[in-house]
């Protein structure tokens, strides 16, 4: 994998922020688009947009076949069984919102368990705790390791024949742990629980078979993954999602609208109440095609050796807190830099045209178990080189410098 | 964009030397207020009498930005009217647009005029301001 020749097609990548080459860090939040997704989606509102489903004429059918062949990539993708598994969102957080609202709300009762852990993003945090509200059901934790993993054990031990629902991020947005998906689905299933995992970090980053981990629901954002923003995908076994109710209604996903009764589409049509993100479907499709391209094992391969790199280079700066296992990481390093808050890091390193996040990375429940409130993060992706890490460290070296004399 | 506009000495004196953090009596009134940006958490607590500020403290997690202000408002509205406290909230907004704004004998405050150029951080800025105004306006019920 040529990164060079990788970066050139990123246009946003080569410009200066504060009088700095731009060193964009923050892929994990939103990821950059190359140049084959921008112009995917200028051609589409250039020559082929109609509404989908609807028209009889030329462009309808053009725009349909656009939106419907980005169904079958994402399919292809994660490797799912067929294009109707596969429900188009606004992206992760609709995705799981969708689970939780019409099949945990429908399925769960008293006496029933969630089960989810401590490490989740609040997309895969807050569905649940309010389904468990709503239904009377019990929200159980699969409590975390001292580095942040979760052991099969603990897994075996909180998941019981009483659990409905078990939901799991694939990969930590904070921590960088690959969860053990398809070994938890196992448990999940002996306890005839479904599995519902959030590949928000996982999709744009690692070869994702939803066959071999077997998981019930998966959901994934295309922002993160080249993609446009506001476009996401939900992949649920088909005769789950055949069975679930939908949550809007409108447009396109009926089957028969009387005055008092009406009928739904198959899905995935009638989770799709209402004129989609066409465009962002289409953009969706090129990011697939592009990450293919260049092999989704290839990109993950360099991202491992990024973090690898980042996290050696870190460890060397005095005060330096890193959040995390060191090793099975993906392509970001959480940390705190001494008493200095992540704000004030975030600030001084953008100072230096370098793109970090600081916060609670919509974390609150495990930040409060890494007892912090809020910490720095770098993420990596396949345009990011050894050099913008060097850049990071010698930032952070000065942002040092700069509280030590501010405050000193 | 210059960070000495943004840190400048006064903010990292009040950073490294907060004024009137801790905690008053129970009696006090409290505000807790989040920056849902960050996680980070202020806890003001205001003793009020007869229409005025007698005290006031703060306590909680935050950046340099954000506890330099809440230092810097504590110090400011000890002894204020409602009415004045709120006139200095009304003038610190003024100031986070970029408004030239005088603060008189509370001078220390108009240090925090940088913040106006780094956007992302007006919001740890006016943290405790949003907590001082919610206080009062509870005050007037």
């Amino acid at each position: 994998m040529n990164i060079e020749a990788v970066r050139e097609q990123f246009p946003i990548l080569h410009q200066q922020v504060n009088g700095h080459p731009l060193v964009y860090l923050d892929s994990a939040a939103s990821s950059q688009k190359p140049r084959s997704v921008i112009d995917a989606v200028s051609r589409y509102y250039e020559l082929d947009h109609a509404n989908v489903h609807r028209g009889v004429h030329t462009l309808g059918s053009r725009a349909t076949d656009a939106y419907e062949g980005a169904r079958e990539k994402v399919a292809k993708f994660l490797n799912a069984k067929s294009a109707e598994e596969i429900v188009f969102t606004r992206g992760t957080t609709t995705a799981l919102n969708l689970v939780a609202s019409s099949y945990a709300r429908s399925v769960c009762k008293e006496g029933d368990e969630i089960v989810i852990n401590q490490m989740e993003h609040h997309a895969n945090f807050i569905p649940w705790q309010q389904a468990a509200k709503a239904t009377g059901a019990t929200l159980k934790f699969i409590p975390l390791q001292p580095d942040g993993t979760i052991s099969l054990a603990d897994a075996e031990q909180t998941i019981t024949p009483n659990t409905k629902v078990v939901a799991m991020t694939y990969v930590s947005n904070v921590l960088g742990v690959v969860n053990p998906i398809k070994e938890i689905t196992a448990i999940a299933h002996r306890n005839g629980a479904v599995m519902v995992v959030d590949g928000a970090q996982s999709t744009p980053h690692m070869k994702v078979d939803v066959q071999d981990l077997d998981c019930d629901f998966y959901a994934l954002s295309g922002h993160k993954m080249c993609g446009p923003t506001g476009i996401g995908a939900l992949y649920g076994k088909k005769e789950l999602l055949s069975n679930m109710e939908p949550i809007e209604y409108g447009g396109e996903m009926i089957d028969f609208v009387d005055l008092y009764e009406s009928t739904w589409k198959e899905a995935p049509y009638r989770f799709e109440g209402g004129t989609p993100i066409i465009a962002g479907a289409v953009g969706l499709g090129a990011a697939i095609d592009f990450l293919e391209q260049i092999g989704i094992d290839e990109i993950d391969k360099h991202e491992r050796r990024m973090a690898a790199y980042a996290y050696d280079k870190l460890s060397t700066i005095d005060d330096i807190t890193i959040y995390g296992p060191k090793a099975n990481r993906v392509g970001l390093v959480t940390f705190n830099l001494g008493d200095i808050h992540p704000h004030d890091v975030s600030t001084v390193l953008d100072s230096y045209g370098i793109a970090i996040r600081a916060g609670h990375h919509c974390c609150q429940p495990l930040m409060r178990w890494l007892n912090v409130s809020a910490t720095a993060r770098a993420s990596f992706y396949l345009y990011n080189n050894e050099e913008e890490i060097d850049r990071l460290v010698e930032g952070l070296i000065r942002t040092k410098e700069f509280f030590g004399h501010a405050i000193g | 964009m210059q960070l000495d506009d943004l840190y400048r000495r006064v903010i990292m004196d009040h950073y490294k030397n907060p004024r009137n953090r801790g905690t008053l009596n129970t009696d006090a009134v409290t505000i807790n207020l989040n920056n849902p940006t960050c996680g980070d958490r202020i806890s003001l607590q205001l003793q009020v009498e007869d229409g005025k500020v007698i005290d006031a403290k703060f306590s909680g997690e935050g950046c340099s930005i954000s506890l330099s202000s809440a230092s810097m408002m504590t110090e400011a509205v000890k002894g204020k009217t409602y009415e004045e406290a709120l006139g200095l909230a009304e003038r610190f907004s003024g100031l986070m647009k970029g408004e030239d704004v005088d603060f008189e004998e509370n001078e220390d405050i108009e240090a925090l005029s940088g913040v106006n150029k780094f956007p992302a951080r007006i919001k740890c800025a006016t943290l405790a301001w949003n907590a001082l105004r919610k206080g009062i306006e509870q005050q007037h019920v």
